[in-house]
């Protein structure tokens, strides 16, 4: 099969792949791409919300509960994150961000309380209501926006030792740091013995239970790491790309984008949280590119944009038919194709498979 | 029984005292009581819907019958969930399949060691060396039961693939894995042939010889509970109507009654 593992849970091919992931992303395209469009419109807010599609595939994705809510989690990430900047200024940006996740944490486990009484679309129902109460404790209470009025805030400078990150190569390097590190974090526990517990309890909750597993801290569990995921990418999104903080950037349409990321990417897996991310990002930029290159403006902008959701809604069902697994299936089925590779990505130790 | 038993019969282990259980109106188990002793092979065997799987969930706590009591080692297994239960050390299979279907083989017996493993999320994450220790022992453990089962070629396969017979096989593995005192298997040859009974059977009894682990266990087939079992429980309409070793138990004229579906007054 595959080489051994050297490090935990990476076979040598994992360790080239990622290797050559982050020599991309963080030698190549700084040094290839000079636009800054480039960063702040596509880069940017791809890891940003890819790493919001991996908080959604924690819950979704692994400990398989329906759960719509990871843009109230974002917005509770982004605030946090404004107002300890605010009031606690002198406090390392690394420290804040990891405090705003932190925040937003305490918020999953609390939402996620229902995960332990209902399931499916009532469970889907229940953690709207983050979503709204989220948003709307936002508005409500002034001191959450520092008794701003004008309705839109601008977010503080990225300092880290004394340098502020505020061209936009400079914030990117600072979104894929944050979202390279947590990656491989959630590399290791997908694949390790979290991912496992999450899948058994997604699988078959009885059984999970009669093997020791415990429901609740799980669940919850799963909710927290998910809330923390998506509080880490709201903080980043608001601050890298918003560069203000307004809740109704963070409305119910961006959880259905988020959900719509990892059905589409692929359910259960980190790839698909990058690709499903990609695809919804720029899914409507090509085709308003493609729209106006090739009818010069005879179609509406309202017509295209209604060709994006039909596009996206037929999209989403045949996937959930036909493709459970995704584009992250298709690219590996892909990769089989063309290089020969094995297509299915063995989740163990290769040495241990080989054993005769 | 020709193999050398490593652990001779103790005394009671799991005591059910005068359990009963309803579903609304439907009696399931009616005033039940027997004992099953350390390390032996207790069959359990009833017509359908004699309550058989509802003892079964009584026992590993995902019933809870509303009168009587459950003894484990002495101590009273009361309104605790099956994950204590497990912890306590009992574990099992179900009657109809409760794998975790998207998983492989492997990764399914994995999840029986849950309770071997004991690293928290951060040190899985950061992957700390206690973890990956851990990861590794707990894997290599695995894969002597995948050669044990003889499932090697299977074991990266996503269980819910495979055909029903391997299946229960992973099943079993899956509850070998967690190395508990005591395994509930329900049914565990059910929709097998005569070789893969054959085959099951053999592994049952070679883990309780040289582990000594105590099986209760519900089939059918009244020729494997003949061959295997030390003791025999027969349940019908909820009610224990014989309890002992197989011999005697297949000369009684209850349970020879009960089979014929001789009617009850
Ligand atoms: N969850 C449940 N809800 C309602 N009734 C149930 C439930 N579980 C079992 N019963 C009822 O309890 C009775 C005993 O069922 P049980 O499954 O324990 O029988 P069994 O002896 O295992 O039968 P079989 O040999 O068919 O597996 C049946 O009448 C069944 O319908
Ligand atoms: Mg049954």
């Amino acid at each position: 099969m595959t080489s051994k593992p050297i490090l935990g849970p990476y076979s040598q091919g994992d360790i080239l792949r990622l290797g050559a992931a982050m020599a991309v992303t963080f030698l190549v395209l700084p040094l290839i791409i000079q636009s800054d469009y480039w960063y702040s419109s596509i880069l940017i807010p791809w890891l940003c919300l890819a790493l919001a599609a991996i908080g959604q595939q924690f819950v979704m994705g692994y400990a398989g509960q329906l759960a719509l809510g990871a843009a109230g989690f974002m917005a509770a990430g982004a605030f946090a994150l404004y107002n300890i900047e605010l009031r606690l200024p002198w406090m390392p940006f690394p420290l804040a961000l990891f405090f705003s996740g932190l925040i937003a944490a305490a918020l999953g486990v609390l939402f996620g309380l229902p995960s332990l009484r209902v399931r499916g679309i009532y469970l889907m129902v229940a953690t709207l209501a983050a979503q709204f109460f989220i948003i709307w404790t936002i508005d409500k209470f002034g001191w959450f926006k520092n008794y701003d009025t004008s309705g839109i805030i601008t977010a503080q400078d990225i300092v880290i030792f004394g340098h502020a990150f505020t061209s936009p190569l400079e914030m990117y390097l600072v979104v894929a740091a944050v979202v390279t590190v947590l990656t491989i974090l959630a590399i290791n526990m997908t694949r390790g013995s979290v991912g496992r517990n999450w899948m058994a309890v997604r699988d078959m909750d009885i059984a999970a239970e009669s093997m020791g597993i415990s429901l609740l801290r799980t669940k919850l569990q799963a909710f927290a790491l998910s809330a923390f995921y998506c509080g880490v990418a709201g903080a980043l999104f608001a601050f890298t790309y918003l560069k203000s903080l307004e809740p109704v950037a963070f409305d119910i349409k961006l959880s259905f984008q988020i959900l719509f990321m990892v059905i589409l990417g692929g359910l259960g897996t980190i790839n698909g949280a990058f690709i499903g991310a990609g695809f919804i990002l720029l899914f409507p930029v090509v085709l308003n590119t493609v729209g106006n290159a090739w009818f010069h403006g005879m179609i509406d902008a309202t017509i295209i944009s209604a060709i994006e959701q039909v596009v996206f809604g037929a999209l989403i069902i045949l996937f959930l038919i036909y493709e459970p697994l995704g584009m992250a299936k298709l690219w590996e089925k892909l990769r089989a194709r063309t290089f020969g590779m094995s297509a299915v990505r063995p989740t163990v130790p290769a040495d241990l498979a080989q054993k005769p | 029984m020709t193999q050398v038993r490593n652990f001779s019969i103790g005394g009671p282990v799991l005591e059910v005292q005068n359990i009963s259980l309803r579903f609304g109106g439907v009696k399931a188990i009616t005033d039940t009581s027997f004992k099953v002793l350390m390390h032996e092979i207790r069959a359990i065997i009833g017509p359908n819907g004699a309550g058989k799987s509802s003892l079964l969930n009584c026992i590993n706590g995902i019933y809870k019958p509303q009168e009587g009591k459950i003894l484990f080692k002495g101590e009273v297994l009361d309104r605790i969930s099956p994950n204590i239960i497990a912890r306590k050390g009992i574990s099992r299979t179900f009657q109809n399949l409760a794998l975790f279907k998207r998983m492989s083989v492997i990764d399914n017996i994995l999840v029986g060691r849950r309770l071997h493993m004991s690293a928290n999320f951060l040190q899985v994450a950061f992957q700390t060396p206690a973890a990956t220790r851990e990861e590794r022992e707990n894997r290599e453990r695995c894969e002597e039961i995948v050669d044990f089962l003889e499932i090697r070629d299977i074991r990266d396969t996503p269980v819910g693939r495979l055909p029903y017979g391997l299946q229960k096989k992973v099943e079993l593995g899956r509850a070998l894995a967690t190395e508990a005192d005591v395994l509930l298997l329900d049914e565990p040859m059910a929709g097998m042939n005569v070789e893969e009974k054959r085959e099951m059977c053999r592994f049952i009894l070679k883990v309780n010889d040289e582990l000594g682990t105590t099986m209760v266990l519900i089939e059918h087939d009244m020729g494997v509970v003949m061959d295997i079992s030390d003791n025999v429980v027969v349940l019908d309409y909820g009610k224990i109507i014989a309890d002992g070793p197989p011999e005697a138990v297949r000369t009684n004229q209850n349970v020879i009654d009960a089979y014929l579906g001789v009617a009850h007054d």
